[in-house]
């Protein structure tokens, strides 16, 4: 078992034309994952790379192809429309990887969605893998490993490290999902927490968190409340100064909220293990899964 | 992307919001000709980007960065005391930022003082505007002693604010009468105006009520998303590069994500997430991190040069860490571009290189071949432990 994205997903990439859709669409492919279409408007009738069908829209890309899920590539300021679209042609699993959408765009997509089944990752994160399975995204295939545990993060090349010693260790991933590092994303810590908690796959979950916002805080409550998985967290940004925005659009302290502090604070508090540096996340996990 | 107080006014006077009547002065001579057209009693600002201007000192002992002055000869004297001065606030740091420009205005008189402001809450994922009768403060700190005189009101991302939310604010603040219309007004402007211009923060502090009865917005402040600022070329224009750090100016140039910290480890790392747990993981070995910096998921020769380069014109950095996760760029294109940007600059402070990932082994050897002083270091903690001996 997995979350959200398996070896029978069917993906419709947009943007599949262009240099970064095209670079890993092609990555994904060779991964495994079952890419059945690809869009960009215009250029529907045409086969990318001589083998994925193109369509000028989402709509079609489904109708014609079953497709299910969807992975975006579009430069930012044409993103919430791509999300949009997806949404409207039903698509069940929107991935996007874009970075630099305006917070406003983000907030207005997130009403827009209210109520209607899609469920969007992202923006401005690597995606999400079920190894060996379904590679939605730009991180590096071959550092996962099926197994027990969840990854859930803010961050990407951060997930990575974390994923590398799960795969050392032996203990392996079943799903690893990209939350991004925006200020409004389409999956929080706890809707992610919610789907490992019901996987009976997955033993445990490592999830990591940044300075900025209050999603660690609320997946204290949910932890505290009703997780029945160990959970091992780590936040990045301890020493990161007030009121500068550190990379990522939502890291960012305003008006002394948002402190790696408080955030490790809460997570203890409901029993997670919080580690100071991640070079001990692996570690952590085994001693948690005993 | 933040603005001074002048064109925070500017922006919204175009959106209906009341604002004294005021003009910006680059020098003396302009503040005089201002001064005199308001008719000589006027309030003379300084403007730079940190609050607490009013309390602050500036360095050759002069008090307040917000003047009353009684004619024009006065405001004069004012802005030739302000302009080229150095002013330390609480938000300025002990080195404090010069003043380069003045805001002249018109007095208002002030019967009671309000606070506003719009910000996202990101666990509502709407905007929120806050009001309180406890203007005049920081917001933050009302938040934590008495945030039930902080009235909250969501406004639907879809709809955009609605009148009748307008008017739940000016009865929440107490307006009545003509004040009660110029307040409602005000906020749909304010609201308007923060909308129309992908703003991240707009606040009044204080918004008063004059004496004769009138709602006008005394301060304001604004920041931009800097994710839309695309779409706004006016607003880039108001962008003041003398109030940013010249070497975080230098960076954003190529691209890179740099924020000087006062450490002396200067760190290079790919990805803002493991960029940030670089500089804890430093810290927790007893270091200080110089810096944080992103070099971005592709980190060529050309990007690691250049944040060589920036990183090292900071005279604090005493050792450089380099951590990468190789991904999808593997680590000996990482190394190689290490190795030849290492050896264009010609480094001579100690580097300590972490790579993770991709062909490591093959990363790590061209590095330890290169005949350049790179320590290697198997993981981030003995990398953060060699950087921190490596000082001394």
């Amino acid at each position: 078992m997995s979350i959200l994205v398996n070896s029978d997903t069917k993906v419709l990439v947009q943007g599949i034309t262009g240099k970064e859709g095209s670079f890993h669409a092609t990555q994904c492919l060779e991964y495994g994952t079952k890419i059945v279409a690809g869009v960009t408007p215009g250029k529907g009738g045409q086969k990318w790379e001589d083998k994925i069908p193109v369509f000028d829209t989402v709509a079609d890309a489904v109708e014609k192809q079953g497709a299910d899920a969807a992975l975006i590539f579009v430069p930012p300021a044409f993103a919430a429309d791509a999300i949009c679209e997806a949404v409207d042609a039903g698509v069940a699993v929107i991935v996007c990887i874009s970075e630099g959408i305006p917070a406003r765009d983000e907030a207005r997509v997130a009403a827009f969605m209210k109520g209607k089944p899609s469920r969007l990752i992202g923006p401005n994160c690597p995606g999400i893998i079920t190894p060996d399975q379904c590679k939605m995204g730009i991180m590096p295939g071959y550092i996962h490993k099926p197994g027990r545990v969840g990854v859930i993060s803010r961050s990407g090349t951060l997930t990575y490290e974390a994923v590398w010693q799960l795969t050392e260790s032996g203990l392996g991933e079943t799903t690893c999902i990209g939350i991004g590092g925006d200020p409004v994303p389409g999956t929080s810590h706890v809707e992610a927490l919610r789907l490992f908690n019901a996987d009976p796959e997955t033993e445990g979950v490592v999830l990591i968190g940044e300075i900025g916002g209050t999603s660690e805080e609320e997946a204290a409550d949910y932890i505290k409340a009703e997780m029945k998985k160990p959970v091992v967290a780590f936040i990045a940004g301890q020493t990161a100064p007030p009121g500068r925005r550190m990379g990522h659009a939502g890291a960012i302290i305003a008006g002394g909220k948002g402190t790696a502090a408080e955030k490790m604070a809460a997570l203890t508090e409901a029993g997670a293990t919080v580690v100071k540096s991640p070079v001990e996340i692996g570690d952590a996990m085994i001693r948690a899964l005993g | 992307m933040k603005v001074h107080e002048y064109q925070a006014k500017e922006i919204l006077g175009r959106f209906g919001v009341a604002v004294p009547r005021g003009k910006v002065a680059f020098t003396p001579t302009e503040a005089r000709e201002v001064a005199s057209e308001l008719g000589g009693k006027v309030v003379v600002k300084a403007q730079i980007h940190a609050g607490g201007r009013g309390k602050g000192t500036f360095t050759d002992g002069f008090q307040g960065g917000v003047k009353l002055a009684q004619s024009v000869d006065e405001a004069t004297d004012y802005a030739k005391k302000m302009l080229g001065n150095t002013l330390v606030t609480h938000q300025t740091g002990p080195e404090g930022k010069e003043v380069q420009k003045v805001y002249i205005t018109e007095i208002s008189d002030i019967a009671k003082e309000y606070y506003l402001g719009i910000v996202l809450d990101r666990a509502a994922k709407k905007n929120v505007i806050m009001s309180s009768t406890e203007g005049g403060v920081e917001i933050e700190k009302v938040a934590a002693e008495t945030p039930e005189k902080i009235l909250k009101t969501w406004v639907d991302p879809l709809m955009g604010i609605q009148p009748y939310q307008a008017r739940r604010i000016a009865f929440g603040l107490g307006f009545t009468g003509t004040a009660f219309k110029e307040a409602v007004k005000l906020v749909m402007g304010l609201y308007q105006a923060h909308e129309a211009t992908d703003a991240s923060l707009t606040e009044i502090n204080p918004l008063v009520l004059t004496p004769d009865g009138h709602v006008v917005a005394l301060d304001a402040k604004m920041n931009f998303d800097d994710s839309a600022l695309g779409k706004y070329p006016d607003l880039v224009e108001m962008r003041d590069l003398t109030e940013e750090d010249p070497l975080e100016v230098e960076a954003s140039k190529f691209d890179l994500n740099y924020i000087r910290l006062d450490g002396n480890i200067g760190c290079m790392v790919n990805g803002a997430g493991l960029a940030m747990a670089t500089m804890d993981v430093i810290k927790l070995e007893g270091g200080e991190p110089a810096n944080f910096l992103d070099v971005g998921g592709s980190a060529t020769t050309e990007r690691v040069k250049n944040a060589f380069r920036i990183l090292l014109s900071d005279k604090n950095v005493k050792a450089v860490l380099i951590n990468i996760f190789g991904g999808i760029v593997r680590c000996d294109v990482i190394a190689e571009g290490v190795i030849a940007a290492a050896k264009e600059i010609g480094i001579s402070l100690p580097v300590v290189v972490r790579l993770q990932g991709t062909n490591v082994d093959r990363g790590r050897q061209l590095l330890k071949e290169s005949g350049l002083e790179f320590s290697v270091a198997n993981n981030l903690q003995e990398a953060a432990q060699q950087a921190v001996s490596a000082l001394g």
